[in-house]
């Protein structure tokens, strides 16, 4: 029996946690100099994989009036980096993605992933939706294809990739049932697997374990690390859930309640691989947190206004 | 198991009561044939080919009226529900439409068309056209909008976005809506055929009606419900359920 075949297929891996390296330079795009405009101000020597400049977002609610949901917003993300960005729910972080993903477009401002500024969908950043978006008339193998097929990738490439995602989110029994079929953690993996099958520079990925029970998440929780190490992918992460953000990211971004703004960045240097329970990702989940509360609270206003109201009178 | 036993008890106990009133002869058997002389008739019209004629005639144009209200209520709902300019106009109209049983369609037919094929036709199309293309737009609103954004997130767009994501995804849709169209378009080719005498299972009613048989009667409205119930209930309700349990829209 041969496993040659099976493990032939070894994808190419963007470049990882190593300093100094210009992400560019494995696209074959000229590095940012004058020669491609509109370049992102280089702050140091390194262009970031995805950089966001001043991003605004504002939209007519159905009474009419203009309601600012994202204000300026400008955030740098490096090559290989886990970003996780925390905020109440409703302070549009998830919205955010969307226009990093190019599905949506902003008001005003840039995004800007390896200094090229971004205009419309592409598969070098691919959203995991909350929703996931699985779609149920492919088969497993067929979800994790589809990318691969929409950029025409050969029939003979597209199995072995296919193959090598589903082992890597260990789905290998699994290509030919259909998505009805599969448990909630199962389908989070599938999300991953097509996710990581188009070989984006950046996985970009809205409350995708918000769901599912404490184990299953924690189980994805060392399968997305471990899947982030071994291919050195960019991952911004939003989440609601402060110690899910502290245990995976590299760095948490914490936004504000209405309109959306960075209000603290925390580097969390914390050895990996990490887990939930630690005491020292609680102990920084609670500092986060302290400064998360403010907004939390002001959420929680406008969601339970009255009743609200009502307990402070009495 | 236990279903189709009720079910079996439930039948033959309604068939029991027919008996027993046809029995207790409260109406004369012209009225209330007994259950045996509806069998008889069913029998009678099988051996003469008759009933086999009508099937074969009235499913004939079932299937040419249906596949062409098919064909172009897609077309049109697809139109109405891209468009916004033809929603406001057309899909309005559209929707007024529908509130006219598909008999009403029948004095307009017969002045276009006399007393011909097509101008069966013309009800069928006219009664079960307006219902699949309203089901057809219904089905592109009601479309999940997590397929399409993440069809164009895995790259798909133009042509491929719509071929491999959209139409897949409205599927359950468009099966409700070819369900619907087969119901209105069946009910509107059996009024059709009772006015127009022109073969057909219609036809066979309403000569039961004109040669006071009311077993023929009855057989004919039996067969009606059968074969309804063979495509409506066997086929399209199995197709959908399938359908739901797959894409994950049952409750």
């Amino acid at each position: 029996m041969s496993t040659n075949h099976q493990s032939a297929y070894s994808p190419v891996v963007p470049v990882g946690r190593r300093a100094g390296v210009r992400g560019d330079v494995f696209h074959g795009k000229p590095a940012s100099s004058a020669t491609t405009s509109p370049v992102f101000p280089v702050s140091e020597s390194v262009v970031p994989k995805v950089a966001l400049d001043g991003i605004s977002l504002s939209y007519k609610t159905t009474s009419g009036e203009r309601l600012l949901a994202l204000d300026n917003i400008s955030l740098e993300v490096r090559v290989g980096e886990f970003l996780c960005i925390v905020g109440p729910s409703g302070c549009g972080k998830s919205t955010l993605l969307h226009l990093i993903a190019g599905l949506n477009p902003q008001t005003s401002g840039k995004v800007f992933v390896d200094g090229t500024p971004v205009s419309g969908p592409g598969t070098d950043r691919i959203l995991i939706f909350q929703e996931l978006g699985l779609f149920p008339w492919l088969t497993v193998g067929g979800n994790v294809e589809f990318g691969m097929r929409m950029k025409n990738v050969s029939k003979a490439e597209r199995e072995e990739r296919v193959q090598y995602y589903l082992r890597l989110v260990h789905l290998s029994k699994f290509g030919n049932s259909y998505i009805h079929q599969l448990s909630g953690g199962m389908r989070q993996r599938v999300a991953l697997a097509r996710a990581l099958a188009t070989e984006p520079d950046v996985l970009l990925m809205d409350e995708p374990f918000a769901a599912l029970d404490a184990q299953t998440r924690d189980l994805l929780h060392d399968e997305l690390e471990r899947i982030w190490a071994e291919t050195g992918r960019t991952i911004i992460f939003v989440t609601h859930n402060v110690r899910e953000a502290v245990r995976l990211g590299d760095r948490v971004a914490l936004m504000t309640f209405r309109p959306g703004r960075v209000k603290q960045e925390f580097s969390v240097n914390l050895p990996r691989p990490r887990h939930m329970e630690q005491t020292d990702v609680a102990r920084t989940a609670r500092e986060v947190l302290e400064c998360l509360r403010d907004e939390i609270n002001k959420s929680l206003v406008e969601e339970y206004e009255e009743e609200y109201a009502d307990e402070k009178d009495r | 198991m236990k279903k189709i036993a009720r079910q079996l008890i439930f039948y033959s106990a309604l068939l029991g009561i027919w008996a027993l009133l046809a029995k207790l002869r409260i109406w004369p058997p012209y009225v209330f044939p007994p259950p045996w002389g509806v069998g008889h008739a069913l029998w009678d019209g099988f051996s003469d080919h008759s009933f086999w004629i009508g099937i074969a005639v009235t499913m004939k144009r079932m299937l040419i009226g249906y596949s062409l209200s098919i064909a172009l209520g897609m077309i049109l709902g697809l139109a109405v529900s891209s468009n916004k300019f033809l929603e406001e106009t057309l899909g309005g109209l559209l929707v007024s439409l529908q509130s006219l049983p598909s008999i009403c369609w029948i004095p307009l037919a017969v002045l276009w068309f006399g007393l011909t094929e097509k101008a069966i036709l013309f009800v069928v199309l006219m009664g079960s056209l307006l219902s699949v293309t309203i089901a057809m737009e219904d089905g592109r609103k009601q479309m999940p909008k997590i397929y399409g954004m993440a069809g164009r997130n895995l790259g798909a767009s133009g042509f491929r976005l719509f071929w491999s994501v959209l139409l897949p995804a409205s599927l359950p849709f468009i099966v409700n809506g070819m369900k619907q169209g087969w119901a209105f378009a069946w009910r509107s080719l059996i009024q059709a055929e009772m006015i127009f005498l022109s073969l057909g299972l219609g036809q066979l009613l309403m000569m039961g009606r004109d040669l006071s048989d009311m077993s023929q009667v009855m057989a004919v409205m039996i067969l009606i419900v059968i074969l309804g119930f063979m495509v409506d209930g066997l086929i399209f309700r199995t197709m959908e359920r399938r359908l739901q349990e797959k894409y994950g829209l049952t409750a």
